[in-house]
Order: structure tokens, then sequence, then C-alpha cells
């Protein structure tokens, strides 16, 4: 039981590693956080199945944690997209510009 | 082999199998609220599923009660964060479903936009 | 069907070192601000494994909570706050960067170089520490060396965390002493939003009190604690449905130095009752060390929220995202 607990551990954590890719690929930060929001599930499912060849306790505390801590990230990422900067901001949103709206409108 | 041991494999590998489709899911859809849809759904399947699976191996009683623990705090997390991200792809559609240079050339941009205003 | 043969452990190692390294070079190399927090967010969670991988979950669960939880919200808002597009100064000239560069890389090699030459079986205190464990009654062999073998180092952190609280209050403008931090007062919230705060609070508040109680003999402690109860406050306060104290508030401030007088204060003691600064005396040992922990916990989970919440502010000044150069440049 422990070697297919294991391996079905080691086997989630590679498939999230891969899920990296997607941050260096984007296209975008919204994809690169969902990489981000992944990789903590399934660390958690990774921890929990790992966690019977270390110490049980301790891992599952870990993976408490970093199950409750997952959706900082994405608050985190809502709260930085709030209210979309005046720079960069393309007018065809109607998300209240300041004052440059080009004369085509 | 027991019938516990037998239900933790399928299970488990069940919600492997759901990581590995979410993953795929990441990669392949076409955009931003696609993919969330797959990390969203199946992401938290597989943690569900593997959290069934550990369930016949865990002690009784705080063993079961911490890992049913985890997967309500996880699947809560999870619908609302998955709701808060829907609303941020969507209400900031152009800025971050693709990449563009943070650094723009200072003053070009803004002249350009600022250019038709005094044209006209 | 037997069980399948263990893997060998090298099927994770590899891959993870592998991202680990490759994730730490994109991180430097790319231009793009938000990009790079969420992807130090994801590499704070690459390095918490790795920690559980080398077998110490203590440092893995400071890693998720701070990496996890408040980094990636302090150096979001930061970002925000910097606005994304507005070049503050010219970046470096080449030759700085390629000094920078190499300067990092001979730290890196000198300590690989150190790393790598150790003698094997590596010298470590792991014996010593194991055989007087017994007189702290505590289980967690890394709480052990913190509370009462190395205490000193133990209480110079906690001060230096009150300082920081400090330091970054004085980073307020005069007019705004005595007002509240707005850093994390971006707006109305979205219902997700407030659902996520009013759920995950009592929660986090239950898992941050388990972890420090848990610490004294499995891997938690007042700093893993503290950090997660400040997670939850910044959510809270986040969400608006509570505000951060003013900086002239007492209560906060003893918040803040509770942990670190009362820790002076039993350590002093302990020059009287127990022959040595930071001595405990054997039949109250546990006793104290529980108060110290708990006061400590207290004290680090008000820091930490403190130092994200940001210095006092005027109501109505840049918190609300719009950085001044970029109007005057659209406007002019």
């Amino acid at each position: 039981m422990t070697g297919f607990l294991l391996t079905a551990g080691v086997f989630i954590l590679l498939t999230v590693l891969l899920g990296l890719v997607s941050i260096l690929r984007g296209p975008g930060d919204a994809v690169r956080l969902m990489a981000v929001q992944l990789l903590g599930t399934g660390g958690v499912a990774a921890l929990l199945l790992l966690g019977s060849a270390i110490d049980l306790t301790a891992t599952t505390d870990l993976a408490l944690v970093l199950a409750l801590l997952s959706g900082f990230a994405a608050v985190a990422f809502s709260v930085a997209l709030g209210r979309a900067p005046a720079a960069s901001s393309d007018d065809r949103h109607g998300s209240d510009p300041p004052d440059d709206s080009p004369a085509g409108d | 082999m027991s019938l516990a041991n037998a239900f933790t494999m399928v299970f488990v590998s069940l919600g492997a199998l759901a990581f590995f489709a979410s993953w795929v899911g990441l990669l392949r859809f076409p955009d931003a609220l696609s993919r969330l849809h797959a990390l969203s759904k199946a992401d938290n399947l597989g943690l569900g599923l593997v959290v069934v699976g550990l369930l016949p191996q865990a002690s009784w009683p705080f063993g079961v009660l911490k890992l049913v623990a985890l997967w309500l705090v996880s699947v809560l997390i999870g619908g609302a964060t998955g709701q808060m991200l829907a609303g941020v792809i969507h209400a900031n559609a152009g800025q971050i479903s693709d990449d563009r240079e943070t650094r723009p050339d200072t003053g070009a941009k803004s002249a350009a936009r600022a250019n038709p205003e005094t044209a006209s | 069907m037997p069980g399948l043969p263990l893997p060998d452990p090298r099927w994770a190692d590899v891959p993870l070192a592998l991202a680990s390294l490759g994730l730490a070079l994109w991180l430097t190399l790319t231009r793009r601000d938000r990009a790079a927090v969420i992807g130090f967010t994801g590499y704070g969670l690459l390095v918490g494994l790795v920690w559980v991988r080398l077998g110490s979950v203590d440092v893995a669960l400071t890693e998720a909570a701070l990496g996890g939880g408040l980094m990636g919200l302090l150096l979001l808002i930061a970002v925000r706050r910097l606005g994304d597009g507005t070049a503050l100064s010219p970046p470096p000239a080449l030759l700085t960067r390629l000094l920078v560069g190499l300067l990092c890389l001979a730290v890196t090699l000198g300590l690989a170089a150190v790393v790598l030459g150790l003698p094997s079986p590596a010298p470590s205190l792991v014996e010593a520490v194991a055989q007087h464990q017994a007189l702290t009654e505590l289980g967690n062999p890394v709480a052990a060396v913190l509370i009462a073998f190395r205490a000193v180092d133990t209480l110079l952190e906690s001060v230096v965390l009150a300082l920081a609280v400090i330091v970054l209050w004085s980073f307020g403008a005069d007019r705004a002493w005595g007002l509240r931090p707005r850093a994390l007062d971006i707006g109305p919230p979205s219902s997700a939003l407030l659902l996520l705060g009013r759920l995950l609070p009592p929660v986090g508040l239950i898992v941050g009190v388990h972890l420090f109680w848990t610490g004294a003999d499995h891997p938690g402690g007042p700093f893993q604690g503290g950090a997660v109860l400040a997670a939850m406050a910044a959510l809270v306060w986040l969400t608006r449905l509570g505000e951060p104290p003013p900086v002239d508030d007492w209560l906060t401030r003893l918040g803040i130095v509770v942990g670190p007088l009362l820790f002076l204060v039993i350590g002093l003691s302990g020059v009287v009752v127990a022959d040595a600064f930071l001595g405990y005396p054997e039949a109250f040992t546990k006793p104290l060390i529980l108060l110290i922990e708990t006061a400590k916990t207290l004290s680090i989970a008000v820091a930490l929220a403190l130092l994200v919440a940001g210095p006092p502010e005027l109501p109505g000044s840049m918190s609300t995202g719009q950085p001044a150069t970029t109007e005057s440049r659209v406007t002019g």
C-alpha cells in the first residue's frame, strides 16, 4: 500500500510541476495564477499521499495550511486588479477610464 | 487484497487522473475562462477523490476528521476562488489574457493616444 | 496483487530541483512585475515541498504560511500601487547588472562548495539536542532549540519584528500620524471575496492556534501559527469586514510588545532564579515556555498583520491605485 501511495503522490507531483510550464508561457497573468493554484491543490494531494511515508500528522498539518492559503494567491490577484490602473487600460471596457477617451467613441 | 486497499487504489488513481486532466486543460484550452473551468472542476475533483481514497487508511477518529475538514475547506475555498477569478478575468479581459509589456516607451503610447484628440 | 515497490525518491527530487531552478531563473529574467510576483508565490510552494523532502516540516510550514499567504499579498499590492507601466527610474547599466550577476554567482558557488565539501557524516548537533531535550519536556526538537537552547536568538528575532513595524510606520506622512493604515483598503469587495472573508478567518483562527499548540511536540510553533493568524487578519481588513487599528491605539501597541517584553522579563528573572540569562527554573520549565510561546504567537500575529497593512495614511491617498505620474502624462 505504501508503495502505491508514494507512486501516486509522485505522479500527481510531477503532473502539477508540468503545470509550471504554464507560468512561463502564459499567455496572460490569469493563466499563471491558475498554474499556481494547480500547484497548490496538487501539492496538498501529493503531501497527503506522501505523508504516509514521512510523518503523517505533520504533513497533514502542512496540507491544511496549504489548502487554507491557496485561496490567498487568488485573493491577492483580484486585489491587484481591483481597479485597472490608468496607463495600460484600454478604453474598450468602459471601466471608468480617466479623461483620455479617444475621439472615435 | 482487502476491500479497503482496493477502494483506496481505485479512488486515488481516479484522483490522479483528474489532476492530469486538469493540467491538460490548463495547457490546451483556448482562453482564460475555459482554463479556469478546467482548473476549478478537475483539480478540486482530484483532491476530493484522493481524500475519499485515503479515508480507509486514516486513523479513526481524528485522522478521518482532519481529512474531511481539509476537503471541506478546499471545496469551499475552491468555489469562492473560482467565482472571484472568473469575475476578475471577465472585467479585465484585455489585460490579463495576453502578455503585454509592462513598461511601454515613456510617452510614445500616451502621445499617440493624445494626438487624435488634438488633431480632431 | 501485491503493492507496488517503493518508488525511487529521485523521481520526485530531480524534477523538483529542476523546476525550482528553472522557475527561479525565469523570475530573475522576466520583465513583467505582476507575472513575476505570481511566479514567486508558486516558487514559495515549490520550496516548501523541497523542505518537506529535506525532512524539515517546520520550515515548510513557515514557507507555506508566509510565502503563500502574506508575501504574495504584500507584493501584489505593491505592484498595484506602483502601476503597471510606469518606469520609475531608468534600468541599471549593463556593467552594474553584470557585476551583480557575478557576485550572486560567486555566493552560490561558495555555498555549493561549502555544502558539498562537508565531511560525511556532516558535523551536527542532533545528538546533543536529543540528549538534553528531555529537560525541556518538549517533543519537537526544533521547538526545544528555539525556545530553550538558543533562546537568545529567538528573543532578538521577536524584537526585530517589533522594530520592523516601527520602521514601517515611520514611512507615513507626518499629518497621517495617528490614523489607520490604508494599504489594504482597495475598494468594495466582490461577493465571492466577501464570502471568503467570512468563511476563512474562523477556520484560519482554529488552524493558527492549532499550529501554535501542536508546535510543542510536532512541527509547528508560534511563528507558523502567528503567520496564519496574521494572514486571516489581513483578509478581514481586505474585505472591509474590519478595519486595521489606528497606529496610536494602545491595545495594538501592547499586542506588538507583549511577546518580546514577556520573553525579556522571564529571561532577566532567570538570572536570579536559575543562574543564567534566559535560564528556566526546572520546576517551571514547561509552564514558562508555554507562557512565552503564547505571548510570542500573539505578538507575531499582530506584527505581521500590521506589516501587511502598511503605514498610516490620509484617507483618499495613493491606495486607490491611480499613480499620479500617469495621469499627468496622459492629460499633458
